[in-house]
């Protein structure tokens, strides 16, 4: 069992590692981009601002040391 | 198909340097037989890996492969590049060959030597290159199944160790002035924007002037984390600790 919890969590932190909200992005980037899709409209501009602001996201509380 | 080597070869070489750090402190410590056998292992581990998934992952049927390969880099790309830009904005301490070395060489003499097989110089270099390679066998499955050309993603991954290998026995010390972070800078935003766009297209975007459309897409996600690099060395820095 503490095996399997381990192995868990080393996968947990190889795939989404420090930021679980990166993780989030990517399957809302692309969740959404299909989404446009279906509705009609040419998806392909979904992805790229989705991504970056949650990265900028990601870094809003940092400061340089 | 430049990109795809161009990225995995950096990915490779960022790797293979830290872990060459870590072989090299081990066997200049305590001789090389045992880290080079630990060495051998993992690369086997590695490449029993990749021949075993990448028929698999290129057998999926080309959308869902892109939405996984996609959705997987994009995470990835996002890490890695997450992890730059505090490096390269001051917020995270650099990777310094040199300490880690210093380090690992203290730790190597300070363990007990056994009369026969070294086992403690075949674990610690059997994990450093595991862990490295992980991250390298991952990148090459996911762009090489994409691609349908895991063998040059893996070429690219095995000219980059040569090289890694070749200066580093040529210097016989750590690569200290290999600029790893810039490095992974690059990865990050090639990941990050081979993982948008694939995972676009796998959603059912189809691009402006298809695959044309990458390189304004690189640039994009360049230009977007230099400028969070620019944004966040311009915020107040933390206070200092004292005490």
């Amino acid at each position: 069992m503490k095996s399997a919890r381990r192995v868990l969590g080393a996968v947990w932190d190889f795939v989404v590692g420090e930021d679980p909200r990166l993780a989030l992005a990517a399957i809302a980037a692309i969740g959404l981009t299909a989404l446009a899709c279906a509705a009609g409209l040419a998806g392909w501009w979904v992805a790229p601002p989705v991504a970056l602001a949650v990265l900028w996201v990601s870094l809003r509380g940092v400061r340089p040391g | 198909m430049f990109g795809l080597a161009l990225s995995v070869f950096l990915a490779c070489a960022v790797e293979a340097v830290e872990a060459f750090t870590i072989v090299l402190a081990v066997g200049t410590t305590r001789g090389w037989r045992a880290p080079l056998a630990g060495v051998g292992a993992a690369a086997l581990v590695l490449a029993v890996l990749i021949a075993a998934l990448g028929p698999a992952l290129t057998a999926l049927p080309l959308g869902v492969l892109r939405v996984v390969v996609g959705g997987l880099l994009l995470t990835f790309g996002l890490q890695w590049l997450r992890k730059a830009i505090l490096r390269a904005a001051g917020a995270k301490d650099k990777h310094d060959e040199e300490a880690i070395f210093r380090a690992e060489e203290a730790e190597a003499a300070a363990a007990p030597r056994p009369a026969g097989f070294d086992g403690y110089a075949f674990a610690i270099s059997f994990k450093a290159v595991l862990l490295e390679g992980l991250e390298v066998a991952f990148i090459v499955l996911t762009f090489g199944a994409n691609q349908g050309d895991v063998g040059l993603a893996a070429a690219a991954a095995g000219a980059a160790v040569l090289v890694v290998i070749a200066v580093g026995l040529a210097l016989r010390a750590p690569l200290a002035r290999v600029p790893e972070n810039a490095m992974k800078f690059s990865v990050g935003v090639l990941l990050t924007s081979f993982g948008i766009f694939w995972g676009a297209e796998g959603a059912g975007a189809s691009w402006p002037g298809g695959e044309a459309s990458l390189a304004p897409l690189v640039a994009l996600v360049l230009v977007a984390s230099l400028a969070l690099v620019a944004e966040i060395r311009a915020r107040p820095s933390r206070p200092a600790v004292t005490g």
